[in-house]
């Protein structure tokens, strides 16, 4: 049986509800929310602060270093074992990759950039969502970007091509299923992060890849939007 | 350490009865926020904010077998981790002495004051109980966790169902309408003498000028159930009448809040 519509009634094309907001950690230097159905992410950004221990420092750049994490309570299943899996590490790996290539970190010598990001509900998308919550709470904290970074997972589910998969679709057993988390800096389109589980031919990721352009312009929208609506209070 | 010169300025306000923020001595941080039920994913989950803290608290449920010594009962487990999302001076890495004292002080008040029924939670005695695990997690910590912390772990737990249990597996995503069931309603008061001033609900700036704090847990009646002293310096019997006082009256505000 083809899968022949999605199970919350969404377009093939169309992402679950997105709110975003800005300047929600007080003590941090940038913040964000990201809320991507129900996957829920915060971003919080300390620095450029000093580095220690010394050895780590870099004479020549900064440093961007990144942090993913599930709140204990954050998954529909069992708790969450805190202290951080082997998924999480490489997600805070692939995480600053994605973000390294907007910052301009040779301005800040010696010296580091953190990027917590804790997630306190999840389901599906969740390294996506703290990407875009990153994204933004780098430009919350005033660093130099030449460009936001924008997140969502592109997927196959049976014979159709779909935008943001939810836990449902990750999880469908009826036939084949491929997950492909991807960020892009918008305004060139180049791709920081790319990755894949599952199965799906050559042309079909080519034809996604095409489609997620639009989708992830539409989530800049959203995260300028976001951005911009902090300072709106103050203009009155 | 702070500027010694912060201390002197916040102690000769505090002598002339006013806060670095203007508040009262014994005046919280307003608002208090308690929103209930905010992470689908919990079995409950409760959000606090006073001030600009905010402190999400979610619930697990979990089966497994009691204490030898206690077999007909239920237990609980609280966490706390000092995310370094909330604080530039928390760090990565296992929760440190800081979290262990957060989450044992809100552990004792719910624990002491028998807030939860522990012989409730039992399946089936020597076999199967419901483990009641507690995780505290900051996302901005503007000062005074102790107190947020606890009345965010109390809200969540008041948010609590059971998920479906068919005596061998959880199924998670079945919630049942059963709730946990409050049988009293602790609330942790942090006092805190800085000089020869008590206050209450300290910011950040506060909290590095304290001589020595009390956590004060007590339930409705002024009953108390669970106490912390912490800070360097001593305190005197008349001090601790006075904050236990403080603490207690505190209490009742806070609780109109759940």
């Amino acid at each position: 049986m083809a899968y022949k519509q999605r199970i919350d009634g969404r377009g093939f094309d169309e992402t679950r509800p997105i709110e975003a907001k800005v300047g929600v950690i007080q003590r941090a230097d940038g913040s964000a929310m990201f809320k991507i159905g129900n996957t829920w992410a915060y971003a919080a950004v300390y620095g450029p602060r000093n580095l220690h221990p010394k050895f780590l420092q870099d004479p020549q750049r900064g440093i961007l270093r990144c942090n993913y994490n599930m709140m204990p309570f954050s998954s529909s299943g069992e708790r969450v074992r805190p202290g951080g899996s082997r998924r999480s590490k490489e997600i805070s790996l692939v995480t600053e990759k994605a973000l390294l290539p907007v910052l301009d970190l040779e301005e800040f010598p010696n010296s580091v950039v953190d990027v917590f990001i804790e997630l306190p509900q999840t389901e599906a998308g969740s390294r996506c969502a703290g990407i875009c919550a990153a994204s933004m709470a780098l430009a919350d904290a005033g660093l130099n970007m030449k460009d936001l970074v924008c997140a969502v997972s592109l997927g196959r589910v049976d014979d159709k091509l779909l935008i943001d998969l939810d836990y449902s679709e990750e999880s469908y057993k009826d036939g084949p299923v491929a997950d492909i988390p991807i960020a892009m800096m918008p305004n060139s389109s180049k791709v920081t992060l790319l990755q894949m589980d599952g199965e799906i031919s050559k042309e079909e990721l080519m034809e996604l890849l095409e489609k997620s352009r639009k989708v992830l312009m539409d989530i800049y929208e959203v995260q300028k939007r976001a951005l911009k609506e902090k300072y709106h209070e103050v203009e009155v | 350490m702070m500027h010694r010169e912060l201390r002197n300025h916040i102690i000769g306000l505090l002598n002339a009865d006013i806060r670095l923020d203007g508040r009262k001595l014994t005046e919280y941080r307003k608002p208090i926020e308690v929103e209930y039920g905010v992470v689908k994913t919990a079995e409950g989950s409760a959000r606090v904010k006073i001030g600009e803290t905010d402190v999400i608290v979610g619930v697990k449920l979990d089966v497994g077998e009691p204490y030898p010594d206690t077999p007909d009962e239920g237990t609980i487990i609280v966490g706390a981790e000092l995310l370094p999302l909330s604080n530039p001076e928390f760090e990565l890495g296992p929760p440190g002495i800081q979290a262990i004292e957060l989450a044992r002080v809100v552990d004792r008040g719910i624990r002491e004051s028998k807030a939860l029924d522990f012989k409730k939670l039992c399946i089936t005695p020597s076999e199967k109980i419901w483990m009641v695990i507690i995780d505290i997690c900051p996302i901005n910590d503007a000062g005074n966790l102790f107190d947020a912390a606890s009345l965010a772990a109390l809200a969540a737990l008041k948010d609590t169902k059971y998920p479906a249990f068919d005596g061998e597996k959880i199924d998670y995503k079945a919630k049942t309408d059963k709730k946990l069931g409050l049988e009293k309603m602790p609330i942790a008061v942090t006092v805190i003498k800085i000089g020869s001033k008590f206050i209450v609900d300290p910011d950040i700036e506060e909290e590095k000028a304290i001589d020595a704090r009390l956590t004060v847990s007590s339930i409705e009646d002024g009953t108390l159930c669970a106490m912390q002293k912490g800070g360097d310096f001593p305190l005197s019997i008349e001090d601790i009448d006075k904050m236990l006082d403080i603490g207690i009256e505190k209490a009742k505000e806070l609780r109109k809040y759940l």
